[in-house]
C-alpha cells in the first residue's frame, strides 16, 4: 500500500482512539471508537486482508457500536458530563499504554530490519491442487483469495474449535433469553 | 506517467459512474415516483415543467412528460431556507445528514456497470473497485448509514424524531441478519465473492433466477439437474434479500422510522432544505443500489442473456470496443425497472404494525434464511452424495423445519397478554 494511505489510515485511527478516551460526550466518544475501526478497517485491506478489514466494519462499526450508541442514547447525558475524572483510572489507563511501548519496543528492536518479501503465490499453490482447486488456480494467477483461505483454515484446520464457540454463543444467547424472560413467570 | 494515467482513469470512473450514472438516477426516480403514484392513483402527476419556450418567444412550452420536474425539485430544495433549530445538538445535526448520503454512495465502487471496454487494445472494467469481497464490502459500508438516522433522531433533542431514530436502529439492525443469511446460498453457489466474476457466470451459465442456457441447461451440460434445482433455493433467497432490502431502505411496507401518520416526519423533522434533501438523495441512493445489488447477484447484472453476451463483448466503433456500453445499457434498464418494481411496491402494501415488522424479520426471515442455507447446500452437494445421503439430509431437513413451525405455533398461543 502507498506510504501516504498508511499515514493516512494511522493517523484516523490514533486520532480516533484518543478522541474516545479525551471528549467528555458519551455520543461524541462512541462515534470516535467507529472512526478509529474504519482507520484500522483501512490498515487491514492495505495488508491485502480485505475480509478482515470488511467483517471489522461490518461487525464492530455497523452493528456492535450501533448498539453502544443505541444504549448511550437512552441515558442521561448530562451527569455523565458532569463527572470528573478520577486519578487511579487515568494512571492505570497510562500504566498500560507504558507497558504496552515498552514490549513494542523491545519486540522491534529484536526483529531483523531486513526488506520485505513478496509471498510466493504460485509456490503456496502447489498445497492446494488436492484440497482445493479453486484456491490453487487463483493462487497460480498471483491472485491473494484471503476469504477462500480464511474459510479453508477454519474449516478444515480448526473444524472442532469453530464449532465449540458456535455453541458457547448459543449457551449464551439462551440465556440472555432465559434471564431477562424470568420476570413474567 | 503511467501512474498519472492510472489515477485519471481510476478518477474518471469514479466521477463517471458515481456522479454521471448513479446520482441523476435518485431525482430520476423520485420523478418516477411522482408519475408512477399518480397512474396508480388515477390522477396526472407533474406533467408540465418543461423548458420555457415562450419566454423566449415561441409560440408553444416545450414540456417534455415534465422530465425537467426534478431539477425544478432540486433547485426548489437548494433555495429554500437552511433553518437550524435552536435546541438541537449542533454537530450531530449537521454530520447526521451526510452520514446517510456518503455510505450509499461509496457502495456504488464495487457494483459492476458493464463488460469490460477496449480502448486502445486495453481492457477496463467498468468497475471502480474490482473487490473480492464485493457484498461484504456493500453491506459493510451500507451498515454504517444507520449511524446518519439515528444521530438525526438523536441530535433534534426532540420527541418524534428521537422515536423514528430509535426504531430505525432496531429496524436496520435485525434485517441486516435476514439480508446477510438470504445471501449465502447465492455466494455457496458462486464460491467467488468478486461481484464482476458472478455477473460473468451469470452472463455464460444462465442467470441465477433464469438457468436456461450455457452450462446450467440439462441439455448441455450431460443431464445435470444442479443450476435448476438451485432455482428453489434461489428464489426464496431472492424474496428474502428483496424485501429485506426494502426494509433497510427504510421504504414503503417498512418505513415505520418517518410515517407521517405516527410521527410527523420520524427523524427528519427538525431537518429543512438542503439538509432535509439529504436524507432524500440518501435513501433514494440506498434505493438505486439496493436494485442494483439485487440485479447483479440473482438477475444476471450486465448481462443480455441467452448466450449473446460473447457476440455484444466483440462489437466495436472505430477501433473502440463498444460491448461494455452496450452492456452497461442493459445493466441501467433493468436497475431502472427495479426502481419501479420498489415503487409499485411503495404505493401497493400498506405500512407494518412495528411488532408485526419485528416478527416478521426474526421470526420468519431469519429462520427461512438459515434453512435455506441448508437446502441450498444439500442441493449443492447432492451430485457428489449419493442417493442415500441426499435422502437422509432432506429428511433431516424436512424434521427441522417440521420442528421450528411447531416451536413457531406454540410459542405464538401462549404469547397472550399477561396481567401485571
Amino acid at each position: 500500500m502507498p506510504l501516504a494511505l498508511f499515514w493516512f489510515f494511522a493517523l484516523v485511527m490514533l486520532a480516533g482512539a484518543l478522541a474516545v478516551v479525551s471528549l467528555r460526550n458519551p455520543v461524541a466518544s462512541a462515534l470516535s471508537m467507529v472512526a478509529s475501526f474504519v482507520g484500522l478497517a483501512g490498515l487491514f485491506i492495505g495488508l491485502n486482508a480485505f475480509f478482515v478489514g470488511i467483517i471489522q466494519i461490518l461487525v464492530y462499526a455497523g452493528a456492535i457500536m450501533v448498539l453502544f450508541i443505541f444504549i448511550i442514547m437512552l441515558l442521561d447525558l448530562k451527569t455523565e458530563e458532569k463527572r470528573a475524572p478520577k486519578l487511579a483510572p487515568v494512571l492505570g489507563g497510562l500504566g498500560i499504554v507504558l507497558a504496552f511501548t515498552i514490549q513494542l519496543v523491545g519486540v522491534l528492536s529484536k526483529t531483523p530490519d531486513k526488506a520485505h518479501e513478496p509471498l510466493d503465490l504460485v509456490a503456496a499453490s502447489a498445497a492446494f491442487t488436492e484440497r482445493s482447486p479453486g484456491i490453487s488456480s487463483k493462487l497460480k494467477e498471483g491472485h491473494l483469495p484471503d476469504v477462500n483461505l480464511i474459510g479453508d483454515t477454519l474449516f478444515n484446520g480448526y473444524n472442532l474449535p469453530l464449532q465449540i464457540i458456535g455453541v458457547l454463543l448459543l449457551v449464551s444467547t439462551i440465556g440472555v433469553v432465559v434471564l431477562s424472560k424470568r420476570q413474567s413467570a | 506517467m503511467d501512474l498519472l494515467v492510472t489515477l485519471l482513469i481510476i478518477l474518471a470512473k469514479v466521477i463517471g459512474l458515481t456522479f454521471v450514472v448513479v446520482l441523476p438516477l435518485v431525482p430520476i426516480s423520485v420523478y418516477f415516483e411522482r408519475r408512477f403514484s399518480a397512474i396508480i392513483q388515477d390522477r396526472v402527476g407533474p406533467n408540465r415543467v418543461g423548458i420555457p419556450l415562450t419566454l423566449l418567444g415561441a409560440k408553444k412550452d416545450f414540456s417534455f412528460f415534465g422530465l425537467v420536474q426534478p431539477m425544478a425539485d432540486g433547485v426548489k430544495l437548494f433555495l429554500k431556507e437552511d433553518f437550524t433549530p435552536s435546541h438541537v445538538r449542533k454537530a450531530f445535526y449537521w454530520l447526521a445528514p451526510a452520514l446517510t448520503v456518503v455510505p450509499a454512495l461509496v457502495t456504488v465502487c464495487v457494483v459492476p456497470f458493464g463488460s469490460d471496454i477496449m480502448v486502445n487494445g486495453v481492457a477496463h472494467k467498468l468497475v471502480i473497485a474490482d473487490l473480492d469481497v464485493g457484498p461484504l464490502f456493500v453491506f459493510a459500508i451500507s451498515s454504517l448509514s444507520v449511524y446518519g438516522i439515528t444521530l438525526a433522531g438523536w441530535s433534534s433533542n426532540s420527541k418524534f424524531p428521537f422515536i423514528g431514530g430509535v426504531r430505525s436502529t432496531a429496524q436496520m439492525i435485525s434485517y441486516e441478519i435476514a439480508l446477510g443469511l438470504s445471501v449465502v446460498p447465492v455466494l455457496l453457489y458462486f464460491g467467488d465473492l468478486n461481484l464482476s466474476n458472478i455477473v460473468e457466470h451469470q452472463a455464460a451459465n444462465g442467470w441465477l433466477l433464469l438457468p436456461l442456457w450455457g452450462n446450467s441447461a440439462p441439455w448441455s451440460n450431460g443431464g445435470d439437474y444442479t443450476a435448476w434445482l438451485f432455482w428453489i433455493p434461489a428464489v426464496i433467497a431472492f424474496v428474502i434479500f428483496t424485501t429485506s432490502i426494502f426494509a433497510e431502505t427504510n421504504r414503503m411496507p417498512f418505513d415505520l422510522p418517518e410515517c407521517e401518520t405516527e410521527l410527523v416526519g420520524g427523524y427528519h423533522t427538525e431537518y429543512s432544505s438542503m439538509k432535509f434533501a439529504m436524507f432524500f438523495m440518501g435513501e433514494y441512493a440506498a434505493m438505486v443500489i439496493g436494485s442494483a445489488l439485487v440485479v447483479t447477484l440473482f438477475l444476471g447484472g450486465w448481462s443480455l442473456g441467452f448466450g449473446l453476451d460473447a457476440k455484444i463483448a466483440e462489437l466495436s466503433v472505430a477501433g473502440v470496443g463498444i460491448g461494455g456500453l452496450v452492456h452497461m445499457a442493459v445493466f441501467m434498464a433493468k436497475v431502472v425497472a427495479f426502481i419501479l418494481f420498489f415503487i409499485l411496491v411503495r404505493w401497493t402494501v400498506p405500512r407494518f404494525r412495528y411488532d408485526q415488522l419485528m416478527r416478521l424479520g426474526w421470526v420468519i426471515f431469519f429462520e427461512a434464511a438459515l434453512i435455506n442455507v441448508f437446502l441450498a447446500a444439500l442441493v449443492i452437494a447432492a451430485p457428489q452424495f449419493g442417493a442415500i445421503s441426499t435422502a437422509g439430509g432432506l429428511a433431516l431437513l424436512a424434521v427441522v423445519t417440521g420442528a421450528l413451525i411447531w416451536v413457531l405455533k406454540v410459542s405464538e398461543k401462549k404469547a397472550v397478554p399477561v396481567s401485571i
